[in-house]
């Protein structure tokens, strides 16, 4: 009896505190929401503040984007264009990649690893300049490939997936032999399924990275209807402030899409991990 | 790494099977490797190459048109005060971030696995959606929210407190502050999920096991829970020191490519100011090369230390 009155005075405190958390998450965005609503010169003139006169909110920003700013949605295509390009080949691939070095036995496997996170290691900034004149030669400048290209092999997914692995029943994979699978098959037909979980975590990351890619994107694309959202966004940022409005209604807008693949990808998540079958 | 590949053709042709091609393709011996070809391939093109291509440039003056061996004249360069300060302020931020990224997602994720926590779908959601930001749109939320008037949100909190407004982007603590408090606030959320999708494959029977065994609630996390992590706890801390030392994109969206003092200069951010502010190409792949073996050093012996390259559990 004692025991689940203390159970209740520590739920009370968890959930309080948890919503106390999560608010300060969500605060700036709030913040950012609300913004949107607001004059940009009061915006410019007084930051996210609390001090909010609501008799000037109005949809000025956004009846300026959805009427007069074209070029707007077409950065919004290329980035849903470019992001599922990069979700799908890379979890495709990279899961492989890193369920071969958990779960086989073979020489070099090691090194495959160090290169793995030599890769990690290596700043981007310092390939780029050098990856940059070999997509000028090859002439894929200012293409969706080009965007795509450095994330398909992604070793940070790499690397998760191979943790991931080692703790995937590795018996399975003999009693499928037994059974007369193949090598492809464990993988397509067992293996893959059961890193589910893992899957929906690297497909929520790397959709992430790819739709908020900024520094490599800005060197590879050059015309504007080519531009990712960033890019876009980030050429309205001139120094004289004057595009503030269209720049926060426009970053409202550019977070809602993801926003739906995380709640579309959470259900997966959350089945995934109660489905059970991960690690016994 | 050719000689495992000949060796299985060779046993293949010796069973002299019918379809050998493929019997070879399905050999455990070379399956693995099909598996990584892609990534091979991947680090030749997008790594090794620009990597060398990189290195060679750091020995060179390049000039429009004039390219010009000149040994280790960009390295006599490199270690000078602003770099100095570059490394002072990227460790600083490196250490903060691991210290805050690591702890406090695993402190939170064990909370939300907890039973006294009743709606976790939406408060890890809630924690999570900070990460859907770009760093440019989070770090103009937050330019926005410690804009140096009274009336932004921070300034408005520290009056409160009772203290002066503060000029947040102009010294170098509040500079390191927002920094820090940028890349937390996007990155806690998802450090969350790992540990989260970590924590629910423990299985069950180690925590009923302790309970027969009567043990309490701390000895199950110290004994149980954190062990079970560690993979997880690795995985996270590794990365973010790595991260911590490619840091840019935080301190552009602040201060673009100059900060008073350099009070928001990172190394990456030298890089950037000097290979592409200044074109000078040489001397900037010379710090890159620099910054790349000071992560190379300190990510190895981080590994080492916590054991990562022995075998998996089993």
């Amino acid at each position: 009896m004692k025991k689940e009155k203390n159970n209740i005075g520590l739920k009370l405190v968890g959930n309080i505190g948890f919503s106390l958390i999560a608010l300060v998450f969500l605060f700036p965005i709030i913040g950012l929401l609300i913004s949107s609503f607001r004059p940009s010169a009061d915006l410019m003139r007084d930051g996210i503040t609390f001090a909010i006169d609501f008799s000037t909110l109005n949809l000025d920003n956004y009846m300026y984007i959805f009427q007069q700013a074209p070029s707007y949605w077409s950065w919004y295509g290329n980035s849903l264009i470019v992001s599922g390009l990069t979700i799908a080949l890379s979890l495709f691939f990279s899961s492989m990649v890193g369920y071969a070095l958990a779960l086989y036995d073979f020489k070099g496997r090691n090194l495959f690893f160090v290169l793995v996170l030599l890769i990690l290691m290596i700043p981007f900034e310092i390939l780029m300049l050098p990856l940059y004149k070999v997509m000028v030669a090859t002439q894929l400048v200012d293409t969706y490939f080009a965007v795509v290209l450095p994330l398909i092999v992604a070793p940070i997914a790499v690397f998760f997936f191979r943790q991931y692995a080692l703790g995937l029943p590795k018996e399975l994979m003999d009693a499928a032999r037994i059974d007369g699978s193949t090598e492809y098959g464990i993988f397509f037909k067992i293996m893959f399924p059961l890193m589910g979980p893992s899957l929906a975590a690297m497909a929520i990351l790397q959709g992430l990275t790819s739709w908020n890619n900024f520094l490599w994107p800005l060197l590879v694309l050059r015309s504007n209807d080519m531009f990712t959202l960033p890019i876009g966004l980030a050429t309205l940022l001139t120094p004289y402030g004057n595009n503030y409005d269209v720049l926060i209604a426009g970053s409202v807008l550019t977070i809602i899409p993801i926003v739906l693949l995380f709640i579309f990808f959470q259900r997966y998540f959350v089945a995934g991990l109660t489905s059970g079958g991960v690690k016994g | 790494m050719p000689s495992p590949v000949q060796e299985t053709n060779s046993n293949v042709n010796l069973q002299k099977k019918p379809n050998k091609f493929f019997k070879f393709l399905n050999s455990k011996n070379v399956v693995p490797y099909i598996f990584v070809f892609p990534f091979l391939i991947s680090f030749l093109v997008l790594t090794l190459y620009p990597a060398i291509h990189g290195i060679i440039m750091s020995f060179q003056s390049i000039l429009p048109g004039q390219v010009n061996f000149i040994a280790f004249q960009n390295y006599e360069r490199v270690f000078n005060p602003t770099f100095y300060k570059a490394l002072l302020n990227t460790s600083t931020y490196v250490i903060l971030t691991v210290l805050i990224l690591t702890i406090v997602p695993m402190l939170l994720a064990i909370l939300l696995d907890s039973k006294f926590v009743k709606f976790k779908t939406l408060f890890r959601a809630s924690i999570f959606i900070p990460a859907l930001t770009s760093t440019i749109v989070g770090g103009m939320i937050f330019r926005l929210m410690f804009s140096e008037t009274d009336s932004s949100v921070a300034n408005q909190i520290v009056n409160l407190l009772g203290f002066e407004s503060v000029d947040w982007r102009y010294h170098g603590w509040s500079a390191m502050l927002l920094m820090v408090i940028l890349a937390s606030w996007r990155w806690i959320g998802v450090n969350v999920l790992y540990f989260l999708a970590q924590l629910q494959s423990i299985s069950d029977e180690l925590y009923e096991a302790a309970d027969i065994d009567g043990a309490s609630a701390f000895q199950k996390m110290r004994y149980i829970t954190i062990p079970q992590l560690k993979p997880i706890i690795v995985f996270v801390s590794t990365i973010t020191i790595i991260n911590g030392f490619r840091m840019f994109e935080e301190s552009f969206v602040f201060w673009e490519t100059s900060s008073p003092g350099n009070i928001g200069l990172t190394v990456v951010g030298y890089i950037y100011q000097q290979g592409i502010g200044q074109n000078d190409m040489g001397f900037g792949s010379a710090i890159g090369v620099v910054l790349m073996l000071i992560i190379f050093v300190i990510s190895i012996i981080y590994l080492i230390a916590t054991g990562t390259f022995k075998r998996g559990e089993e």
